[in-house]
């Protein structure tokens, strides 16, 4: 293991590393290992690929990487083979012989394994070509699918610590402050907060200062912070350095969900290996700077990914805010300044150090530069986390990259934000996104969660949804919050039980902004929004509810029921099969019937009839 | 339920001192020890106080705040299933539905034969391959009703 103690030896490490890298002659297999592909099997078809190539004895040939996400989870396991970029969605342990034998050992394409763009059926083999990948644009995602973040080489390998390496030799603290202001780069978390300004005004207060990473990405749909440490953990710790040398700080802090137990393995091994390598710790690069990172595992409390309740969490004691009236930048964890930066921001200062501001600055829209990883989730046909700048529009993001929604149904919101977003109907589909434009509709960019929705979905259901979970998590300090969020849940519960009377829609109003102006955290003040914005753009679904009694997507329970439209069934059979109350009779090429008495609305007739003759009622 | 769950207070004081028995990592102790029993024997509170110098009460507090943290008993395997917003509207209630006719328990409960426990966690950030259950640490994705009493049939014979 090489320690870098100068920036000359951090250099010739890096050109050392080029040699049997990168030369496009030996072939790369990049196999995806995030938690999504994962849990799709990565691991049983890496075993068969590298028992295939044993066997072959190409083991010596071709290299075999597990990298972090991809992005595109819903083809998951993914596969690229490079020089060339071909790309295997979906890959199984069965295909691999194939794999194998056409594309590493023929050079060909191994036809049937080709990925099928959904809506033009037509097939195609390089993944940059593809237009799920094609319209992105990966500053900060893109090295992901190069690398094996637990190999500290990779990442030096494709300019890693380069940035660092600048900002600690050839820049002022201040100098490194002034860029990320002019860069433009605010914060990535949700509140947007000019990054820039966060950072000069820490340095400004004295104490022992401290840096901390927010890794505790609980916005329920939001999963890009979680794959950015899996899958470049150096990234962060790269940002995370630059960003104490800077502020003066001598310690950092990683809170990383417990419930992401990929990302908290691969950050304490690159963590150990930076430290090895004189990366982390006392006299970084021989500079003279000093600084390290501990990791704190969090405990499953939303509520902590506020900084005041974060800071507490540190601290050993529960999760709980306190009132801002003293920033956390003067006096955060353990009554020091502290600097609090979400994962996705520590990944752009690299970049921005290397690239220079104005570079950077290029990018995206006025008030809001560079890009945003969103995770695109829900009724979409391409799910998974997609990079694109500021100013995107949606449509552009749901159909064009994402595909539009599965199964022809209808587009009918579009869920930004998380808990404290809102929901976003078909009318703002042009909405070029940023911090600014998303707040002019009600909603907020969040963490970058993009949940679709289409008309299966029940607006006043995901209201009362995001209100049950806001109720778990309020931490119970303050009235309004605590109180309020139930009261709103209790009345949504009602509406969607057929329970809903007439006023409940201005009494949720009336609530929803109390809870607004008067909760102590942002978790309060924020907690109406879904509540809100349903109610201002699906005010008929509410009123279909409280008045008709009806629920036209089919979710709340006492509110529709299902029938067999007898001109549009074929009796195929396929729903009275599938029933399991066996509440559908009918004989075979004759219009079924579906006795309601025995039916419990479990929908799987609905969703298995290819004719739609199961509707809605 | 009472707890039978036979101590071995060697790991605990191993675990203390892994975080060098200092108290701002104690809910990561709490973690460690939920680990080896998959839950937190409420025994180990009053020891852990003594060890961090911290009163109960604030060790206690702590143990009740976190949800990663149970003081109840749980079963050898433990099924999460995701209710995030993408599994929710991808149909998670199908899921636990599913879960809760065939083990005959209700979601925070765990089986007669302390084989499993159902819980509901709010994400897993998986969201593109709901919906999702982790079993342990296990991941399984793109479930539906059926094919999850498959994944979890799996668990039983094993």
């Amino acid at each position: 293991m090489a320690v870098l103690k100068s920036r000359e030896i951090l250099e010739q490490y890096r050109d050392s590393l080029k040699v049997g890298r990168g030369d496009g002659k030996k072939r790369l297999i990049s196999l995806c290992a995030g938690s999504g592909c994962g849990a799709y099997g990565t691991a049983k078809v890496h075993e068969a690929l590298t028992g295939e190539l044993a066997k072959q004895g190409l083991q010596d040939k071709v290299e075999v990487k597990l990298t972090g996400c991809h992005g595109f989870c819903e083809k998951g396991p993914i596969m690229v083979i490079h020089p060339e970029g071909i790309f295997y969605p979906q890959v199984r342990e069965e295909h691999i012989p194939e794999i194998v034998e056409k594309t590493i050992c023929n050079g060909e394409l191994a036809g049937a394994l080709i990925y099928k763009e959904p809506s033009s059926k037509k097939k195609i083999a390089y993944e940059h070509d593809i237009p799920f990948y094609k319209l992105q644009e990966r500053i900060i995602f893109g090295n992901n699918g190069l690398i094996d973040p637990t190999d500290i080489d990779d990442y030096i390998s494709v300019k890693g610590y380069s940035a660092l390496e600048k900002a600690l030799f050839d820049m002022s603290p201040e100098e490194i402050i002034d860029q990320i202001k002019k860069s433009g780069l605010r914060g990535r978390g949700g509140g947007g907060f000019p990054t820039g300004i966060k950072w000069a005004t820490c340095r400004r207060h004295e104490g022992a200062r401290y840096i901390i990473c927010n890794a505790d990405e609980g916005d329920p749909g939001a999963y890009m912070d979680r794959s950015l440490l899996e899958g470049n953990p150096h990234n962060v710790i790269e940002g995370m350095i630059i960003g104490a040398y800077a502020i003066g700080s001598h310690e950092g802090y990683v809170y990383v969900r417990h419930e992401y137990p990929l990302a908290v393995t691969n950050l304490t091994i690159a963590l150990r290996k930076a430290r090895e390598m004189g990366l982390l710790g006392r006299n970084i690069l021989g500079s003279g700077f000093d600084f390290d990172i501990r990791i704190s595992r969090g405990g499953g409390a939303f509520v902590c990914g506020e900084s005041t309740s974060l800071m507490a969490s540190l601290e050993g004691q529960p999760g709980r805010p306190r009132a801002k009236y003293i920033h956390t930048v003067e006096k955060g964890f353990r009554q020091n300044p502290s600097n609090l930066n979400n994962v996705e921001t520590w990944a752009n200062v690299p970049l921005i150090v290397s690239n220079g501001a104005d570079w950077y600055a290029s990018i995206g829209t006025e008030r809001s530069k560079g890009t945003k990883i969103f995770s695109l989730v829900g009724k979409v046909v391409n799910t998974g986390l997609v990079e694109v700048p500021m100013g995107t529009s949606l449509r552009t993001i749901i159909y064009d990259i994402g595909g539009g929604i599965p199964k022809k149904k209808k587009f009918k919101a579009v869920q930004t934000g998380g808990p404290s977003g809102g929901c976003i109907p078909e009318q703002f589909l042009d909405l070029g996104i940023d911090f600014d434009e998303l707040a002019k509709v009600g909603s907020i960019m969040g963490s970058g969660g993009m949940i679709v929705m289409d008309q299966d979905t029940c607006m006043v259901d995901v209201a009362r949804y995001f209100m049950d979970f806001l109720k778990e998590e309020s931490c119970g300090q303050c009235n309004p919050c605590r109180e309020g969020i139930k009261q709103v849940l209790n009345i949504l519960t009602d509406i969607c039980q057929g329970n809903g009377r007439e006023g409940d829609i201005e009494l949720l109003e009336e609530l929803g902004s109390m809870i607004q102006k008067f909760s102590l955290c942002g978790l309060g003040t924020s907690a109406p929004n879904p509540v809100l914005t349903t109610i201002l753009y699906f005010r008929d679904e509410y009123e279909a509810h409280i008045r008709d009694k009806k629920c036209a997507a089919g979710v709340c329970k006492n509110l529709f029921h299902y029938e067999i439209d007898l001109e549009t069934c074929t009796g195929c059979q396929l729903c009275a099969k599938k029933c399991p109350h066996e509440a559908i009779i009918g004989k075979k090429k004759e219009p079924h019937l579906l006795e309601q008495e025995k039916c419990i609305k479990c929908g799987i007739c609905y969703e298995s009839c290819k004719f739609g003759a199961v509707v809605i009622k | 339920m009472e707890n039978t769950v036979n101590i071995e207070w060697d790991k605990i004081n191993e675990i203390i001192e892994k975080y060098d028995m200092d108290s701002e990592s104690l809910l990561m102790m709490m973690q460690d020890i939920s680990h080896i029993y998959n839950y937190l024997p409420p025994e180990t509170i009053p020891v852990l106080a003594g060890k961090l110098g911290l009163p109960q009460t604030l060790v206690y507090s702590v143990a009740s705040f976190y949800k990663t943290v149970s003081l109840e008993p749980r079963g050898k395997f433990i099924i999460n299933v995701c209710t995030g917003t993408a599994c929710h509207v991808r149909g998670a209630e199908k899921i636990t539905e599913a879960l809760e006719t065939r083990l005959h328990i209700r979601e925070g409960q765990t089986t007669e034969d302390q084989l499993f426990t159902l819980e509901a966690v709010r994400c897993i950030g998986c969201c593109a391959s709901g919906p999702v259950i982790t079993v342990n640490q296990d991941t399984h994705g793109g479930l539906d009703r059926s094919s999850v009493l498959k994944v979890i049939e799996k668990y039983g014979e094993a």
